[in-house]
């Protein structure tokens, strides 16, 4: 009797935890959760986990059903001296767990091998962007509009977006988790991801290939903007960054981001250089850095008013290896930067 | 034997004849006793891998925790990987090869016992030089990056490997991943897969080759089965792995491309070569635990195995579909979307056999008379679990939902289902079933449940939790996670590591009682568990020789069918004489009929680990400029050693091996 009182105590036990487990998947509230999906291509995504998950859940339950009744049915029980029958094995059983496990495999098969397709390959009227992966953020570059920007993607919504991406360095993984599942980034191969969205929005995303020291501090966002508002964003990030009063605390800024090492790998146009052609970029472009929400590969909020100034404060503390080094500015000077790239919309 | 053959009488060192002492230990040749040294060494392993997973779910406890830097943390997930991995289960696994796999087919020994030595000895100087990284390592930020705090390299903790257990390329080039701390990688990976590639051989000879009379191939235990299939994936898969260590390794060290695309080379080559290697790996370390679980589930059942020879078969198939599948560890890798299918559409194959095990399984404990004793609540908890595993895998073929759960916590939970619920509790079970045979004691059995209930409820709150991590979308190898991903992932990290000390909790529980069991534990007597195969009839502890007489072998189960015989009915019914039979088996056992020849003691093996040992110091430090002395002594030594083997006596004349009894 022992024993059943162990396994009996197990229910409770399993209950429990499938309950929790039910509570938390019905929280949502993460901003990377591909159960609570916003796009069409991730809600499909979620749609087959879910018809595989309910069909592993019967799976599940009929064998571990069947493990608990036998175990609890054919204990040996004190006092009983008989012995069970030598049962060899049954080539009939045999063939039934073998066919059926094939018929449900072919089933979940169909959907499957449909979907590989139709989401591997880019429609011909997809809007393109190029995108490159950088230690730690990721680049983004519009063919047709000759702009380029960092972190934050912003696509047209109801418009498929056709991304075509490469690595400068390492594998990274480009993941929006509530529009679409991962694809790495290669170098010197060129990867596609198709990017939907149909509701305007801010989704969130992180490098998902383990990229070196700072892979936690590499992630990305996707702004989703009516394709009016787009057409707008696009016309302004076209044009060159605003220049600062003289005198201002802005102008001492853009002083410093000239005379100190800033320049040498940040591409502000109309500052260090009139176009985006023929530059390789080792940091972000920082043009229209203030018209983004985040920086430092997504994980500082632009709103944060410190985050900027700790961040150039100390590069590498918050993201390990990173390349921009400390470059052991005063107070003063931080302060002027920001001012300068707080500007910069 | 030795009569056709002139061997000399003496070479450079006398060979040894003393199984006494440390030295008995170092220059053993007893499959038995090297089993016994795997065992420990791989449970070292295993300390230690965990304190790795401990400190790691420290970290993880809440969110942008400090508690480790991004190097040390980054170092703790790939050391834990490789630990895991090369040193514990693949070591663990191979204990028990050793140790069982002559004395279920009736043999004194392996075939090449003096090969058998080496490859201990090459697996556990690898082991300590791959473990040496966190000494002598080093490991930086990527070249033209900066540490924190301006520091050149980081600290101890995280200068072992940190470029993963999978090493992708390009990160594991130099320019990325500058230091030595890679090249213990590259280099120890090859010495550990030395080490395994020969046993592998070793063991395929010994099942081939040295079965007793009558042990017909379809007569042998499962457990011989499935060492008989990972040996063979062993073979064919380890010399991919070293192909690419040595090609990563010529990369690091002697300015090669193979991986580098910035100069032609090709990073998406290593994946391919890793997982070719890394798939067929999975059932290379759950395939023994499956054996395991197959002679302990009938043992306390009290039933023959249901579907023997599916059971047999289906194990073959995984090991041969196990080759075909490596791809679905790469579906966002951009290969193509007919490889994706085609991969995906394998992966599902590999259920349909591991389905037949499980059900045949299930059908060995239905109608049987289930003894629920530690080893068999061990190898329940491992169906149990690996159903789990098995379930989440056939996820992992659903290619598209596969993008979204492809590098998150989503794979860490489902493969720690299938190396934790499954390989690890089929090896606790083994320890369980197998510690009379070694020790001559029981284990105790009450310590032993609380350890199974402790670790069952542990395994589960780590992993489960992990499924929905991940589903909510918290990527792996990330060494910080942000308030952000919601309650969910708050939540469910924090029940994780309270999940992983409770396994800790088990493991020391575990280790207590083999502790006491060892010394003080009730003496056991001749088959304790009532059980069926072969090893089984030999008295406790098992003599040097194993077998006084080599045993005939007339059926599967042929030591129940010595016991018992079928009433009518088919039900087994002991036969009249079996506690005189048992008695008299342990009275032969003891007292052999004339003197055994086992093969001698040599110092050979030790000596050749002793050069590959320098030899691998010297690899990884050749392009520094430092490793040329180490290199060349290590390879002195290692030939030198070589020499003095295939010349040395087959035995010392003087001191010929008597039989000592126990």
């Amino acid at each position: 009797m022992n024993r059943i009182r162990g396994f009996g105590r197990l229910v409770p036990l399993a209950v429990m935890a499938v309950v929790l487990a039910g509570c938390s998947l019905t929280i949502q509230d993460g901003v990377l959760d591909s159960l609570a999906p916003e796009g069409p291509i991730a809600e499909d995504l979620a749609g087959l986990y879910w018809l595989v998950f309910w069909i592993a859940t019967g799976v599940f339950v009929l064998v571990q059903g069947g493990l608990v009744y036998l175990l609890i049915r054919f204990r040996a029980r004190q006092g009983d001296e008989s012995e069970p029958r030598q049962v060899h094995g049954n080539a009939k059983l045999e063939v039934v767990w073998t066919v059926i496990p094939i018929l449900i495999l072919a089933a979940i098969a169909v959907p499957t091998v449909s979907r590989v397709f139709k989401y591997t390959e880019c429609a011909p009227d997809a809007y393109h962007v190029d995108v490159i992966g950088h230690q730690w953020w990721f680049e983004y570059r519009y063919p047709e509009a000759g702009i380029w920007t960092a972190n934050e993607l912003v696509i047209p919504t109801d418009q498929e977006v056709c991304l075509s991406m490469e690595s400068d360095d390492v594998l990274h993984n480009f993941w929006i988790p509530k529009l679409n599942g991962k694809r790495y980034l290669v170098p010197g191969q060129e990867t596609t991801l198709l990017m939907l969205a149909d509701e305007p929005g801010e989704y969130f995303g992180h490098c998902a290939e383990f990229c070196g020291l700072s892979h936690a501090r590499m992630r990305m966002r996707v702004i989703a903007k009516e394709p009016s508002d787009f057409e707008a964003w696009l016309a302004a990030q076209d044009l060159p960054a605003v220049e600062p009063t003289a005198g201002s605390l802005e102008a001492e800024g853009l002083e410093l981001f000239n005379s100190l090492a800033c320049s040498a790998c940040h591409l502000i146009r109309g500052v260090n250089n009139s176009s985006v052609s023929n530059v390789i970029a080792i940091g972000p472009e920082l043009t229209h850095f203030a018209s983004r929400g985040s920086f430092a590969g997504s994980t500082l909020e632009a709103e944060d008013p410190d985050a900027l100034a700790m961040w150039l404060a100390d590069p590498p503390q918050w993201k390990p290896g990173s390349f921009m080094p400390d470059l052991d500015l005063t107070p003063a000077q931080i302060e002027a930067l920001v001012a300068y790239l707080r500007s910069l919309d | 034997m030795a009569g056709t053959l002139t061997r000399p009488t003496r070479t450079v060192f006398r060979r040894p004849s003393s199984t006494d002492g440390f030295w008995g230990w170092v220059t053993t040749t007893d499959h038995k006793r090297i089993g016994i040294l795997y065992g420990y060494s791989a449970f070292f392993g295993f300390l230690i891998g965990g304190i790795e997973a401990l400190l790691i779910r420290l970290q993880l406890a809440r969110p942008d925790n400090d508690f480790l830097s991004a190097a040390e943390y980054n170092t703790l997930m790939t050391t834990h990987g490789v630990i895991m991995v090369f040193l514990f289960v693949m070591p663990m696994a191979a204990a028990f090869f050793n140790y069982l796999l002559p004395l279920m087919i009736g043999a004194r020994d392996v075939a090449f016992p003096r090969m058998n030595a080496l490859s201990f000895w090459i697996f556990l100087f690898g082991a300590l030089f791959v473990s040496s990284s966190f000494i002598f390592g080093t490991a930086g930020a990527p070249i033209g990056g900066n540490l924190p705090g301006g520091a050149e390299t980081a600290s101890w903790l995280g200068s072992g490997p940190n470029g993963g257990w999978f090493g992708y390329a390009p990160n594991s080039l130099t320019t990325y991943s500058p230091g030595s701390a890679m090249d213990y990688y590259t280099v120890g990976l090859q010495v550990l897969g030395l080490a395994s590639l020969i046993s592998s051989i070793n063991f395929i000879v010994t099942i081939l080759n040295m079965r007793a009379k009558g042990m017909k191939l379809l007569r042998m235990p499962v457990f011989v089965w499935m060492t008989f299939v990972t040996a063979f994936l062993l073979l064919f898969s380890l010399p991919i792995i070293t192909a690419a260590v040595f090609m990563l390794m010529f990369d690091r060290q002697f300015g090669t491309v193979f991986y580098d695309a910035a100069a032609g080379g090709d990073p998406v080559l290593w994946q391919h070569l890793f997982w070719l290697f890394g798939h067929p790996e999975v059932y290379i370390i759950v395939l023994p635990a499956m054996g395991i679980v197959s002679e302990v589930l009938p043992t306390f059942s009290r039933k023959p195995l249901f579907g023997y020879s599916a059971v047999v078969f289906a194990g073959a198939a995984i090991g041969f579909l196990g080759f075909g599948v490596w791809a679905h560890h790469m579906y966002a890798s951009g290969i193509t979307p007919v490889a994706q299918a085609a991969f995906g559409l394998a992966t599902m194959t590999i259920a349909v056999p591991t389905g037949i095990k499980i059900f045949n399984w299930l059908g060995t404990m239905w109608g049987g008379k289930i003894r629920f004793t530690t080893p068999m609540l061990f190898a329940i908890g491992f169906v149990s679990l690996f159903v789990i595993g098995g379930l989440s895998g056939v996820t992992h073929s659903i290619v598209p939902s596969n993008w979204q759960q492809t590098d998150t916590y989503y794979i860490v939970g489902h493969f720690h289902y299938v190396l934790f619920g499954g390989a690890v509790m089929g090896l606790f079970a083994g320890l369980y079933y197998y510690f009379p045979h070694l020790t001559g004691r029981m284990m105790n059995e009450r310590i032993g449940k609380l350890q199974f209930w402790t670790m069952f409820t542990g395994m589960n709150l780590t992993f489960a939790p992990m499924h929905w991590l991940g589903l909510q979308g918290m990527p792996r190898r990330t060494w910080v996670w942000f308030e952000e991903m919601g309650r969910g992932v708050g939540l469910w990290n924090l029940v994780a590591t309270i999940g992983a000390f409770t396994i800790a909790t088990s493991v020391l529980i575990f280790a207590i009682n083999f502790i006491r069991s060892k010394r003080n534990g009730t003496i056991a007597e001749i088959d304790p568990w009532d059980a069926r195969t072969i090893e089984w009839s030999l008295p406790l502890p098992v003599p040097a020789y194993n077998f006084a007489e080599t045993p005939t072998i007339t059926k599967l189960d042929d030591f129940w069918h010595r016991k018992y015989g079928e009433d009518d009915e088919g039900r087994a019914v002991p036969r009249p004489d079996l506690a005189e039979y048992l008695a008299r088996l342990v009275e032969d056992g003891r007292n052999p009929k004339e003197v055994i020849h086992l093969p001698a003691p040599s110092y050979f093996p030790f000596l050749v680990g002793v050069g590959i040992f320098f030899l691998a110091y010297g690899l990884a430090y050749l392009a520094a400029g430092t490793g040329l002395p180490l290199l060349v002594t290590g390879a002195l030594i290692m030939i030198g050693s070589f020499v003095g083997w295939s010349v040395e006596p087959l035995e010392e004349p003087h001191d010929s091996q008597e039989v000592d009894a126990v």
